[in-house]
């Protein structure tokens, strides 16, 4: 078992190193520290930043059954709203940096633009999941909450392609994280197995 | 007879680590560094701390002053800072990353160099190092660098015009367009070396153009910028300067020039043929397949808050000079 307090000390440390880049990062780019182009830099980072916080979020519970701490399980709300929040951060760097303001722009570019209607699309149903993870709307939701909480197995497949999609050559990171996001869902092979059978049903 | 034996921490010479394996196996290090960091703390910024953390051994690329007539037509473009030109880089040989080139090119070697114009031609020419600087009357030009990514900066280079130094090897008929390459040496570009790096491109890096395009006066062969000599992530010693053309068509480090007479293949429309066209005219109104190239982020002074799009002018505000090139042409199937 992980004590009370183990948990209160992860949280923290999970609160401050999510935290402390992009305040860090927003600082620099304000002041025109961030190298020559702060817009595409802060996109990219907040971008691959929820991409690896939804990795992390998808390892705690594999991770907990394996070394049998199940108070591990109470930190994987938190890193899936910072998830959230960064992914939150993504958008508002686009259309407020990037294309400033464009609201013609914007709608143009989510509709036409394959990559960017599947990371609108990801978005989208991770803010649902972020909006249901509120404890009371959770507990009026029974056991459909379960199963809206399993399509963080369909969104995290739509960020690793939106990410794959995004870049101009072949580049090995996309792959990577590809495959990382295969790994983690082997883990869920029957789970996985299970959900699809009942939508089918 | 003296019989010596040894200390047991007496080293042999045979036992003494090579100088240049000793700086290999840092440069290793130093990659696995790179990696490691990059990867566990993601993108751009914690790669910035990485790169502060590692290079110790910093030696940074010298540059010289050169000689050149002032541009005094195009004062008036608000010029991009020195500081971002020169660090805000595509140059995959370097690294596929923007801030990489300037981070890894600092020991790229130009001199001696060997710049070789031949082909469809009667006069073949190779040009060294000092030829490139001296050989030609310098100028400056201010000119708009329009990216296919739909960022835009405004550079003073300097250099000649390659009709200048096409006229001197004298093209025969059959020259009907032009091949340029840049160098390959995956000892000094580690993009070239790792797919990693260097982002799965195949090297040599190759453009073209066609002979006209070539011999407009607009399209520069660059030596220098800032009033100095090109740094190694901005294409030193020797770089192209298309300024209607998305800049990738603007290839750097050039070692190759040939006039062909078949339109030559070029690196990124063998990479994605309907994403990037052989012309790559900068076009507001053909939108690249990803994204929309109707206006653009002009990269000044100034951070986050600076209201920087701008509409995109059509072959990049050039159309004056280089329009009648195209005249009959579908330019959304040219492009």
């Amino acid at each position: 078992m992980i004590g009370r307090n183990r948990v209160i000390m992860l949280k923290s440390i999970i609160h401050i190193s999510a935290l402390l880049p992009v305040i860090y990062l927003y600082s620099l780019a304000f002041s025109d520290q961030l190298g020559a182009d702060p817009v595409e830099e802060l996109i990219h980072f907040t971008g691959i930043g929820a991409l690896n916080l939804l990795l992390i979020t998808l390892c705690i519970s594999p991770l907990a059954k394996r070394i049998k701490k199940s108070r591990l399980i109470k930190t994987r709300r938190l890193l899936g709203l910072y998830a959230f929040l960064y992914a939150l951060l993504h958008i508002i760097n686009f259309f407020v940096f990037e294309i400033q303001f464009d609201g013609k722009l914007f709608i143009n570019e989510v509709i036409e633009r394959p990559y960017i209607t599947l990371g609108m699309l990801a978005f989208l149903l991770l803010s649902v999941l972020a909006v249901t993870s509120i404890d009371s709307i959770k507990r009026k939701m029974g056991k459909n909450w379960q199963s809206l909480h399993n399509t963080i197995y369909l969104l995290i497949i739509l960020v690793a392609i939106h990410f794959y999609w995004s870049v101009k050559s072949v580049l090995i990171l996309p792959v990577i994280y590809c495959l990382l996001c295969v790994i983690l869902l082997t883990f869920r092979y029957l789970k996985l197995k299970r959900f699809i059978l009942s939508l089918l049903a | 007879m003296l019989i010596k034996t040894p200390q047991k921490s007496f080293l042999r010479e045979s036992a003494v680590t090579d100088e240049s394996l000793f700086q290999e196996r840092r440069i290793l290090l130093k990659k696995m560094g790179f990696l490691g960091a990059g990867t566990l703390l993601s993108s751009a910024g914690s790669n910035k701390v990485s790169a502060r953390f590692f290079n110790d051994d910093d030696v940074k690329f010298s540059t010289q002053k050169l000689h050149y007539s002032q541009d005094e037509l195009n004062v008036h473009l608000i010029k991009t800072p020195e500081q971002k030109v020169v660090s805000h880089n595509n140059f995959y040989e370097f690294g596929a990353k923007k801030h990489q080139p300037a981070e890894l090119a600092q020991h790229f070697n130009v001199n001696p160099w060997q710049l070789t114009v031949s082909g469809e031609c009667d006069k073949s020419i190779t040009l060294s190092y000092d030829d490139l600087i001296n050989m030609f009357a310098l100028e400056e030009r201010i000119y708009r660098f329009r990216c296919v990514e739909a960022w835009s900066m405004v550079i003073p280079w300097i250099g000649f015009s390659l009709a200048s130094l096409l006229t001197k090897v004298a093209p025969n008929s059959k020259a009907k367009y032009v091949a340029f390459e840049t160098l390959y040496d995956p000892k000094q570009m580690p993009g070239q070396a790792s797919r990693f790096l260097g982002g799965g491109i195949t090297y040599p890096y190759v453009e073209g153009l066609r002979i006209d395009e070539a011999m407009n006066p607009l399209t520069l062969m660059s030596v220098g910028l800032y009033g100095k000599t090109l740094p190694p992530q901005n294409g030193a010693p020797i770089r192209l300067v298309v300024p209607w053309k998305y800049g990738f068509k603007s290839i750097k480090s050039i070692v190759a020039i040939k006039l062909v007479e078949q339109q030559p293949p070029t690196t990124w429309n063998r990479l994605a043929a309907k994403e990037y066209g052989f012309y790559a005219n900068v076009n507001p109104t053909h939108d690249h397949p990803r994204w929309s190239q109707a206006s653009e982020r002009r990269i000044t002074s100034g951070g986050l808050l600076t209201r920087n799009r701008i509409p995109t002018l059509a072959f990049n505000g050039y159309a004056e000079e280089v329009a009648s090139l195209y005249q009959g042409m579908d330019l959304s199937t040219y492009y």
